[in-house]
């Protein structure tokens, strides 16, 4: 690892573990939802940046995620054990899902549709889970209602006490630097290399030897693991979960978050996460109406004009004008 | 591909987005107030039960700020339309608690957004009131809900629909934990009356097709539709039930009809005749309740359509929770729970009631009514002083404080 | 024998609603490979064509009639203004049209509120022994067989329809014997709105109207048009045909719920061993 690119890792631990300090309780336990959103972000952006598969179930594999870590918190009542399983769940779906989309060698549109497809029908399926014999030990799926009482996140132990918000706070922020610690540096190795070849020119690599089935099929279980610790995380934090993480504008908004943010970034995820979540709760204020209305504009709008994402032709902009203002030394180039 | 100096600028970036998203938020209220905090739906399917509560809160708050307000200071409300979505009451919930720092925290609608609620105000151990009617059953130390409840509705509803229209029982239920609740409530009752059930069936809220539900009901030829449905969509019911000419053959009956001024929206000669019981009716002949909806009419203009028990439910709420704090001298929630636990009484627009220690619910006098051809109703038959005995008999909050929980009808 | 009659008309009835609801978009995705997410939409536009048109007086049927027309003309607007830009670029074009999706669904809650309007069912019913049938059924499914027959005869038999299928196949070869591709695209893109319409005005007197209704069956939409493959009317057709069986079998023995997921379970397989969807198991066909 370069040195410079060392003291960006250390100063955004350093404004990571001092933000709580600065902050109000309610902005940390605001700030930790948004972390976790990052996260699902982060997963997208691995998958769909690196690999160059779009999945439209993020928010699906989220929700399960949040789903599982409430049925093994509530029923078996350890819950780091429901954070382990809230991210195997949503890998064993992803995995029967990307051996259907890519052995069975269909087009990428596909699995976005299948995705899709896969988030519509959990949407109807646990909204309508609200009799008590939708239950797994004590956990009821409530149906409409969703899960109330999952149990905070607690490191002592089976009935040990939850964790309070700050060191909360710690927890998810910690885990999103090593979930982008691990992106940065699968995307580097030889693995991730490979997976940016498929994106480029998948019959290429296959022409070279490589057997892209299984990694893309790696990179997508690597993705729904991720997306469902995020969940997990949420059902944490909220103790809470309901079908609401199963609907279209949910589905749709992690995908505005990556475009935002600048697809294969990595890091752009997590910038444009934070961006859209402030400017829709903001807008949100004003009517719930006027934000899908703007995040569907944003979405057309991006697609048409910011073929890169926003953030990155943000900066192109930049570059360009302080190149301008710098006075010529661009001709050079 | 990261190169170093874009890395660095990256992560910096990253790193300020995160500051920024959370930079200081203004505060809303002077030092001199006291800040109290309400969650309801103006939007979304649930509007229609909202809409009469919010005046209702904004009404109940001027009201109390003007007979010289909570321990000599006046309340300020902050005030947030949840858009009939869950998962903003949660959100909302917390924002409230400990952003704006809320002596109280009232509002709720669905028993799905009251427990969204529930499990926050229990984390910050703060205090809450809950003011609708519902299912009955929760037992929380935290937790007020002076709404009316099944032993005090179905209880009296069943009996006597059983003795006017027959035995058989057709039972339609919202697909959600207050349908269900509700459901095995009415078989509960049912059978305490030599009721049978002919079957149930429960709707997911976004159903707006009845006609197969339709179809079984004719079928099975009930004496009796009992109608637990919720929500703007399931008004499509009565109307098609109405349209097959049923009206005038079935006879429904319903704990939760009016509360969403279903018979304002709906044809009288749809609905006239359709048996319904609460503690609140607009048209209650007593002294308080003339004053009030004078003030009401006054406040909010002659042509208001109708004040529902929902909106009588959140004034009374409001007003214990400002005898209780000014009798406890304090705004700590251990404090005014232990005042609210001194067994108030208030005079209410529905006649008096009194709050139950035990329970943590209101003791109400109730009233069957129909549907008249005034988008009204017309009162036939009065029970006093109900308990919340379906709540009562199981919880004591007195002998085992620690509790926060709902039990339901066990069989 | 009556029940037997009864549910030969259930089953009839979801499978030839299965194909109504899916032609527009398989012919917009067999076509132009355009997946248009916003066709629930289109749909839901279609219904309140409906409902406008009969507070304004107008009967029912005439509300069915004008839908394809009016949801028609927003589609080759749409098309110019953003579709276009985004030919080749299949995800991308997904993207937009998710966008369009959820900015249609806010802007018609914004003007028509968002309760749930009834439009009550026409025409009534008759008795088979102890079941009651909708004679409005029966008009769907004859409805479906129609649109179905009509979009046939069209891409087989008439000019603009060999047009439009050589232009899917070359659109230079179109271009240089004088014909303009972007017409040919902006006329499909429109014809495949116009019937998603058409199946949403039918669908409003069953359902109620709101802006979400488009949601309620775009799932179904796109298992069917993906199983269905790249053939318009072939695949369509023999994909509804086996999910619509699935599901109302399944449904009628448990609930709706199980037999949505029988159905999703079932494509999946099917996706895995037909790539190419049912039009794989034919030759050539429209």
């Amino acid at each position: 690892m370069k040195r410079g690119e060392l003291i960006g890792w250390t100063a955004a631990a350093v404004v990571l573990a001092g933000l709580p300090q600065l902050l109000s309780l309610f902005q940390t336990v605001q700030l930790t939802v948004f972390v976790i959103f990052a996260m699902l972000a982060l997963s997208l952006d691995f998958l769909w940046g690196i690999a160059g598969i779009l999945s439209f179930g993020q928010a699906a594999l989220f929700g399960i995620g949040g789903y599982v870590y409430g049925i093994v918190g509530i029923a078996l009542g350890t819950t780091p054990l429901g954070l382990i399983a809230g991210m195997l769940g949503p890998a064993v779906v992803a995995a029967l899902i990307g051996y259907v989309a890519f052995y069975g060698r269909v087009g990428s549109m596909y699995l976005a549709v299948v995705t899709l497809t896969l988030t519509l029908i959990l949407y109807q399926v646990m909204g309508s889970t609200a009799d008590p014999k939708y239950a797994i030990g004590d956990a009821r799926l409530g149906g409409y209602n969703g899960m109330t009482n999952i149990p905070s996140l607690s490191l002592a132990g089976r009935g040990g006490p939850p964790l309070g918000p700050v060191e909360y706070f710690y927890v998810v922020g910690g885990l999103l630097f090593l979930a982008l610690i691990f992106c940065v540096t699968l995307s580097r190795a030889s693995f991730g290399r490979i997976l940016q070849g498929i994106r480029e020119n998948e019959s290429r690599m296959e022409l070279l030897g490589y057997d892209v089935r299984w990694r893309k099929l790696l990179a997508f279980v690597i993705s729904a693991a991720l997306a469902g610790l995020a969940g997990a995380l949420f059902a944490s934090w909220g103790n809470f979960i309901n079908p609401e993480v199963f609907s279209l504008p949910q589905a749709a908004v992690v995908v505005i978050w990556v475009l935002v943010g600048g697809r294969g970034t990595l890091w752009g995820a997590i910038l444009g996460t934070v961006v859209v979540q402030y400017l829709t709760s903001r807008v949100g204020e004003v009517g719930a109406i006027y934000t899908t209305i703007v995040l569907g504009s944003i979405l057309v709008a991006i697609v048409l004009l910011f073929r890169r994402g926003l953030a990155p032709a943000l900066m192109d902009g930049v570059a360009r004008v302080v190149r301008r203002r710098s006075g010529g030394v661009a001709a050079g180039r | 591909m990261l190169t170093r100096r874009t890395a660095l600028f990256e992560l910096s970036a990253a790193s300020l987005g995160l500051a920024l998203a959370s930079m200081p938020q203004r505060r809303a209220a002077a030092a001199e107030e006291i800040v109290v905090g309400n969650l309801l739906d103006s939007t979304g399917p649930i509007n229609i039960y909202g809409l009469p509560m919010v005046d209702a809160t904004k009404f109940a708050i001027d009201d109390i700020n003007s007979s010289g307000g909570v321990l000599g200071k006046k309340l300020h409300l902050v005030q947030f339309d949840t858009q009939s979505n869950n998962q903003l009451y949660t959100q909302y919930a917390t924002q409230l608690l400990l952003e704006s720092k809320v002596a109280v925290l009232m509002g709720g609608i669905t028993s799905a957004s009251r427990e969204a609620v529930r499990p926050v105000v229990d984390k910050y151990a703060a205090l809450y009131f809950y003011n609708e009617q519902y299912e009955g059953g929760v037992c929380d130390k935290n937790v007020f809900c002076t709404g009316v409840t099944p032993a005090q509705q179905i209880g009296n509803l069943a009996p006597w629909a059983v003795q006017e229209h027959g035995p058989k029982f057709y039972t339609l239920a919202a697909d959600y934990n207050y349908g269900h609740i509700s459901a095995d409530w009415v078989k509960v009752y049912l059978q305490q009356a030599k009721g049978e059930l002919a079957a149930q069936e429960f709707i997911p809220l976004d159903v707006v097709d009845f006609g197969s539900v339709i179809q079984r009901i004719e079928n099975a030829r009930p004496n009796v539709v009992l109608s637990l449905l919720v929500g703007g969509n399931h008004i499509a019911f009565y109307r098609q039930f109405a349209a097959a000419g049923l009206n005038k053959k079935i006879p429904i009956v319903s704990p939760t009809f009016g509360l969403g001024n279903e018979q304002i929206v709906l044809k009288p000669e749809e609905v006239e005749g359709l048996t319904v019981i609460y503690p609140y009716f607009q048209e209650l002949d007593n002294e308080t309740n003339k004053k009030w909806v004078a003030a009401w009419r006054q406040r909010y203009g002659a042509d208001y359509p109708y004040i529902t028990d929902s909106a009588n439910t959140v004034w009374n709420g409001w007003h214990l929770w400002a005898m209780a704090a000014n009798k406890a001298g304090s705004l700590e929630p251990a404090k005014v729970i232990a005042a609210l636990e001194s067994g108030l009484s208030f005079d209410a627009p529905e006649g008096k009631i009194r709050l139950d220690p035990q329970s943590h619910h209101v003791v109400h006098t109730v009233h069957l009514a129909k549907v008249n051809d005034k988008k009204g109703f017309t009162i036939f038959k009065s029970i006093e002083n109900v308990e919340p005995s379906d709540t009562k008999q199981v919880c004591d909050l007195i002998g085992k404080p620690d509790q926060h929980t709902q039990y339901t009808p066990k069989f | 024998m009556d029940q037997a009659v009864a549910t030969a008309v259930g089953v009839l009835f979801s499978i030839s609603t299965l194909v109504l609801l899916a032609l527009g978009l398989a012919i917009i995705f067999g076509m132009m490979r355009v997946l248009n997410l916003a066709q629930g939409e289109f749909l839901t536009l279609g219904a309140y064509t409906v409902l406008i048109a009969t507070s304004h007086g107008l009967s029912i049927w005439a509300g069915i009639l004008l839908a394809p027309f009016v949801v028609g003309s927003i589609g080759v607007i749409l098309e110019r203004s953003i579709i276009r830009f985004l030919y080749g670029r299949p995800l991308d074009t997904m993207l937009a049209t998710w966008g369009l999706s959820l900015a249609l669904v806010g802007v018609m809650t914004l003007v028509m509120g968002p309760t749930t309007e009834g439009i009550a069912t026409p025409l009534g019913s008759f008795e088979v022994g102890r079941y009651g049938v909708s004679y409005y059924r029966l008009v769907v499914i004859a409805i479906s067989a129609g649109a179905a027959l009509a979009t046939y005869l069209a891409l087989r038999h008439t000019r603009a329809g060999l047009i439009a299928r050589a232009t899917m196949q070359s659109p230079h070869l179109v271009a240089v014997s004088g014909v303009e591709p972007q017409l040919v695209y902006m006329a499909t893109f429109g014809a495949g709105a116009a019937l998603a319409g058409l199946a949403g005005s039918v669908m409003a007197p069953l359902t109620g109207v709101v802006p979400t209704m488009g949601l309620a069956f775009i799932a179904k939409i796109f298992i069917t048009v993906m199983v269905g493959g790249s053939t318009v009317l072939v695949g369509t057709v023999s994909s509804a045909g086996v999910l619509g069986l699935v599901e109302s079998a399944v449904s009628y023995a448990s609930t709706p719920i199980y037999g949505q997921v029988a159905m999703l379970a079932l494509a999946m397989v099917l996706l895995r061993l037909l790539p190419n969807g049912m039009s794989g198991l034919f030759r050539g066909g429209l």
